[in-house]
């Protein structure tokens, strides 16, 4: 049995082609209830990027409302793993294999993949997955962090010294990515656990977001609107489509109202307790 | 495809692509670009290319490496930066500045471990086009709004921030977000809508402004201006 959620979270998406491409190559997929938001850009050639970023959200979103149906994320697995963190492993190596699949199958496939960034809300905690590009922000107490770390050629340069912060937005290698999801025939994710706590507004967003629109200005947008969380969503992809728009930019915003501690019962407790 | 143009006094010598990852420079005969002059180290610089990326690195020469005037020892280089060797200058123009079609070559690829020897190795050059992106249109002329009645009647607000918001939080909230077509305003929270000249706002549907609109949130009226 799993918590309902949707009356914990507040969940705004938005997603959008930018005034350059002519498709929409990212996807978007979220689950208040379960407390699932998951947001994926695409690459390849033709419509293939649309699918590869459609088949990791849409496969992974089903595949976790059967896995967290089955049983609650906070379950302990016999290793001591949470269920939460064994189930996305599972799903996104899942979800891996079948778009590598499909892209070794279909020749008008080949090559494709996509970035992922996925959060999972369960017992006051945020489990956030990602690969590639794609990014997620914590905004609390008027304060943006960056709690991803991009999979890319830039960061790697980054974090080697070779190239400063301030240099790389001259960068022209920001679209190398060097982790995709149906790339290869298995995947890492990256996976971490963060602390949520009531107030906290998480921004979940495409390249086309954080490459258009300075990290500062996303920050002065949900100080401004963070009452109003649909039209903060929509105005993020308006700045990014004002400063120019040549990517897809998407956005999901997910407000923790209340606090979410799981309810255990007296005998789990003792359980934990003896353990 | 990246390339330096050599020059001497101002004078264009050739045109060097860069295609290799790691192009020397120096007077010694087995340098890729060999200077023979006096002034030049045996080895003096080497440039460092990650793909896109070029780097440009002084290998302790006598006399020193400069970019636009300035002595480096590494250095990022940007498209148009000068490399001053002596009397020699090396320009640097970076493939994005040549390519045609800049949106294909931002899409997001994916690095493969042999990508980097492969993009150099089979780098074609490409039709100089100056294609400058898209940037956002002129910014608009300022604006301002003029408080008309209250405490607070006859203040100004000039609107230079991207997003400015008006009103009491929690009780009701609009705000102005500053655009390359203009000024909008949107109601934020509160049970109330602001009106605009008479016409009331619809939830989450931005409204351009044009000037001497009257705005009026929650009993309190500004005007909408302009500004020469």
């Amino acid at each position: 049995m799993t918590t309902n959620l949707s009356q914990v979270l507040e969940v705004a998406t938005r997603t959008d082609a930018g005034l350059v491409r002519p498709h929409n190559e990212d996807s978007v997929f979220a689950n208040p209830g379960l407390g699932l938001a998951v947001l994926a850009d695409g690459m390849g050639g033709y419509s293939a990027g649309e699918v590869a970023s459609g088949m990791a959200t849409s496969i992974l979103g089903t595949e976790l409302e059967k896995a967290f149906a089955a049983m609650a994320p906070d379950e302990p697995m016999a290793d001591g793993e949470r269920w939460a963190h064994a189930a996305l492993k599972q799903k996104i190596e899942h979800v891996n294999a079948a778009i590598f699949q499909a892209s070794e199958d279909q020749p008008q496939y080949a090559g494709m993949g996509t970035t992922l960034v996925a959060a999972l809300f369960h017992d006051n905690t945020v489990t956030v997955a990602h690969i590639g590009d794609s990014r997620l922000y914590r905004w609390r107490g008027n304060e943006l962090r960056q709690l991803t770390r991009d999979h890319s050629l830039l960061q790697e340069q980054i974090d080697s010294g070779i190239i400063s912060a301030e240099q790389a937005q001259h960068s022209q290698n920001k679209n190398l990515v060097t982790r995709a999801l149906g790339i290869d025939p298995t995947v890492a994710a990256e996976m971490h656990d963060h602390e949520a706590l009531p107030g906290d507004i998480y921004v979940l967003c495409s390249d086309g977001l954080n490459d258009m629109v300075a990290d500062d200005e996303i920050a002065s947008s949900l100080s401004a609107l963070s009452a109003n969380l649909e039209l903060c969503a929509i105005r993020l992809v308006e700045m990014a489509n004002d400063n120019g728009g040549r990517d897809n930019v998407s956005v999901m915003l997910v407000r923790v109202k209340q606090a979410f501690p799981v309810a255990r019962s007296w005998w789990a407790r003792l359980l934990a307790w003896l353990r | 495809m990246a390339k330096l143009i050599l020059s001497m006094d101002g004078l264009v010598l050739k045109d060097i692509p860069i295609t290799k990852e790691r192009v020397t420079i120096g007077r010694k005969p087995h340098n890729d670009i060999q200077i023979d002059n006096l002034a030049i180290s045996g080895e003096h610089a080497a440039i460092i290319t990650l793909i896109n990326d070029s780097f440009l690195e002084d290998l302790n020469s006598t006399n020193g490496t400069f970019v636009n005037g300035q002595p480096v020892k590494k250095h990022f280089l940007q498209n148009g930066d000068v490399i001053e060797l002596g009397k020699y200058g090396l320009k640097y123009l970076s493939e994005a500045a040549q390519q045609t079609a800049a949106a294909d070559f931002e899409k997001t690829m994916v690095l493969r471990p042999d990508m980097m020897r492969r993009a150099v190795e089979q780098a074609t050059p490409q039709p100089a086009a100056d294609q400058p992106p898209p940037q956002a249109q002129q910014q608009p002329t300022t604006a301002m709004v003029r408080v008309l009645n209250g405490g607070n009647a006859g203040r100004e607000l000039e609107l230079t921030k991207t997003l400015t918001t008006l009103g009491k939080p929690h009780v009701q909230v609009a705000v102005i977000a500053r655009r390359p077509q203009g000024y909008f305003i949107t109601h934020v929270e509160g049970a109330n809508l602001p009106v605009v000249s008479g016409q009331t706002l619809e939830a989450n549907r931005p409204h351009a402004l044009s000037d001497h609109d009257i705005i009026d949130i929650g009993g309190v009226k500004m005007e909408f201006l302009f500004k020469a």
